[in-house]
């Protein structure tokens, strides 16, 4: 009998509907699954067994009725920075360990009301500050294809689930990269939608103006399947926008023709060597099959990762004001309510967590706001500006999507500046607010590169439609990771 | 630029931080190899650069001021839930005066 595991949506989609199989099956299968796998990888902060199965039934329902949408019956993991109600949401942080949500973010309701099954919350670096995930206050994640290696973060539990077969979607947030880069690690897709496409209401804020929710699959087809089920705009987010999107678009699209255009910043020594030969081997696939590509310069987007380390950890230290032991969350006791806020942030915010807080109220401080903050906000429109003049060029930007692949757990550790850099390649699509997607485009010495596909804003269907071809076209196998587990 | 540890200590107290001398060295070094890494932008001629502190041009979003207008908020109990203290139906602290 063959593994439900290893189905694509689309395909558990059909042998739902025929009745091959049950959502209480692939429930099963999954949970199962993470229950013999999870021991090694931990993914997972939390696993909702018991409300899996009773969705699963509902599910099961529907779909009998002939009720069901795109996605009743299918499993799904959430990044845990997602509020989930009525089931724990930690951010994997001490201040939020036994928090458990009174409403659901506006993506888990839209989900939930598609009739998809919850398998378990993922794991991530401590508010979704980091690049490895073992800045996660509980444990660090295993990179399936190696695990005495990173996933990358902060969407490590997410990008780790998908690729280890522990859920074949799951959703994550990326700041700065933080779900394209751990999913060129893990060798999955992971797709960031142009920010405004998605609400955010509910996900935990980290920085608001650049967080933005986005999904893991191991295909295209499943990440716009998992897109569809959760876009448009939200009457709780008023940062949500009611853009064109056009399915048929995302379905498909001609490489023959196509301009591409690639950074040099991006194909020089800043990116691994190993690294930069695979993805450049993929790019002359492309060239092969007529698309048009060149390389462009935009010295700007070197200055990408200070531009975010200053606007990222102003906003974060801003929205983490919120944790003050009164309302939920974590409370240390002592004599003033002022005491009693130093004691229990203290104690409940990482090492990590805390430095960035510092350094976003450093910059943000009187004397220093027009040095740091107000020179980053310039950066950010110049950042901008260079992509949106490379998008009347090019119909694509092509980049690797990580400088390196997946390093060994601790090796970066005690290098704040090193795992920083691990954002070079993603950070200019949240600062420019384009759409963007990572593929697999190969190995090197066993983990997976990723290859990283930008469009101009708001054209996510374009993007989804392209990402498919080059996809098609490269067709890299395995999808998943070979855990050793599986024999 | 340098953050030095006695602006750093005035930093956790801004940031209602409660951090011991241990905590501020062992921060101190780590944030000036960041900061030091800011100085690249300082370097870029900016001056008439507009800002972006947001990626979309957002606009008012406005409904009618009617109470069925608004959406349905939490119960005083849901708010309350998860509140570390809560007497008679309030949020409770430290006592803030003797």
């Amino acid at each position: 009998m063959d593994d439900l595991t290893q189905l694509t949506v689309t395909e558990m989609r059909r042998r739902l509907d025929s009745g091959e199989t049950t959502a209480q099956d692939l429930a099963r299968a999954h949970l199962d699954r993470i229950r013999s796998l999870d021991e090694q990888v931990n993914a997972f902060v939390t696993v909702c067994e018991e409300e899996a199965l009773h969705r699963a039934d509902e599910a099961q329902e529907r779909i009998k009725k002939g009720e069901g949408g795109a996605l009743t019956g299918i499993p799904i993991a959430l990044k845990d920075n997602i509020i989930t109600r009525g089931i724990r949401t930690t951010c994997a942080s001490r201040i939020l360990e036994t928090y458990v949500p009174p409403y659901s973010a506006t993506v888990a309701q839209r989900l939930d009301d598609a009739g998809a099954v919850l398998v378990g919350k993922t794991n991530l670096d401590e508010f979704a500050m980091g690049t490895s995930t073992e800045f996660s206050a509980f444990f660090p994640t295993k990179n399936p294809w190696d695990l005495e290696r990173v996933p990358g973060g902060s969407s490590g539990g997410s990008a780790a689930a998908v690729a280890a077969r522990m859920a074949p979607v799951a959703l994550g947030s990326d700041t700065g990269g933080s779900i394209r880069q751990p999913a060129a690690l893990c060798g999955v897709v992971g797709f960031k939608p142009t920010y405004g496409r998605v609400s955010r209401f509910g996900l935990v804020a980290f920085s608001s103006s650049l967080d933005q929710i986005g999904p893991f699959a191991r295909s295209v087809e499943d990440a716009t399947l998992l897109f569809e089920a959760i876009y448009g705009p939200d009457p709780k987010d008023a940062t949500t926008v009611d853009a064109q999107y056009d399915p048929s678009l995302a379905r498909g699209g001609e490489l023959k023709g196509v301009r591409i255009g690639c950074p040099k910043e991006m194909f020089s020594e800043a990116v691994d060597s190993d690294v930069r030969a695979i993805v450049l081997e993929a790019r002359e696939r492309l060239a092969a099959a007529g698309a048009k590509i060149e390389e462009f310069s935009a010295p700007i987007i070197e200055h990408g990762v200070s531009t975010y380390y200053i606007i990222a950890p102003a906003e974060a230290s801003s929205n983490l004001a919120r944790y003050d032991g009164v309302r939920y969350g974590l409370r240390v006791s002592a004599d003033s309510p002022n005491e009693m806020m130093k004691a229990t942030r203290a104690q409940g915010f990482g090492k990590e967590v805390i430095e960035r807080i510092l350094i976003g109220t450093y910059v943000l401080s009187s004397g220093y706001y027009d040095a740091f903050y107000a020179t980053a906000h310039r950066a950010r429109t110049l950042m901008r500006d260079e992509m949106r003049r490379a998008f009347q060029e090019y119909d694509l930007v092509l980049t690797p999507t990580s400088p390196t692949v997946a390093f060994r757990i601790g090796e970066k550790a005690g290098d704040p500046l090193a795992l920083k850099l691990a954002d070079f390649c993603t950070i200019p699509a949240n600062m420019g607010n384009f759409p963007a997607i990572n593929l697999n485009c190969g190995f090197s010495g066993g983990l997976p590169v990723g290859l990283q596909l930008v469009a101009d804003s708001y054209r996510d269907d374009y993007l989804l439609g392209m990402a498919r071809a080059v996809e098609a076209l490269l067709s890299v196998e395995p999808k998943a990771a070979p855990l050793k587990a599986d024999g | 630029m340098a953050i030095s540890r006695e602006e750093l200590r005035k930093l956790a107290e801004l940031a209602r931080l409660n951090l011991s001398d241990e905590e501020i060295s062992a921060i101190e070094s780590d944030l000036n190899r960041v900061l030091q890494h800011f100085e690249q932008l300082q370097q870029l001629q900016l001056h008439d650069v507009p800002l972006t502190p947001h990626s979309v041009d957002s606009t008012n979003v406005f409904r009618n001021d009617e109470r069925d207008a608004a959406p349905e908020g939490l119960s005083r109990e849901e708010a309350l839930d998860q509140a570390p203290e809560v007497r008679s139906g309030l949020f409770l602290v430290p006592s803030i005066m003797e």
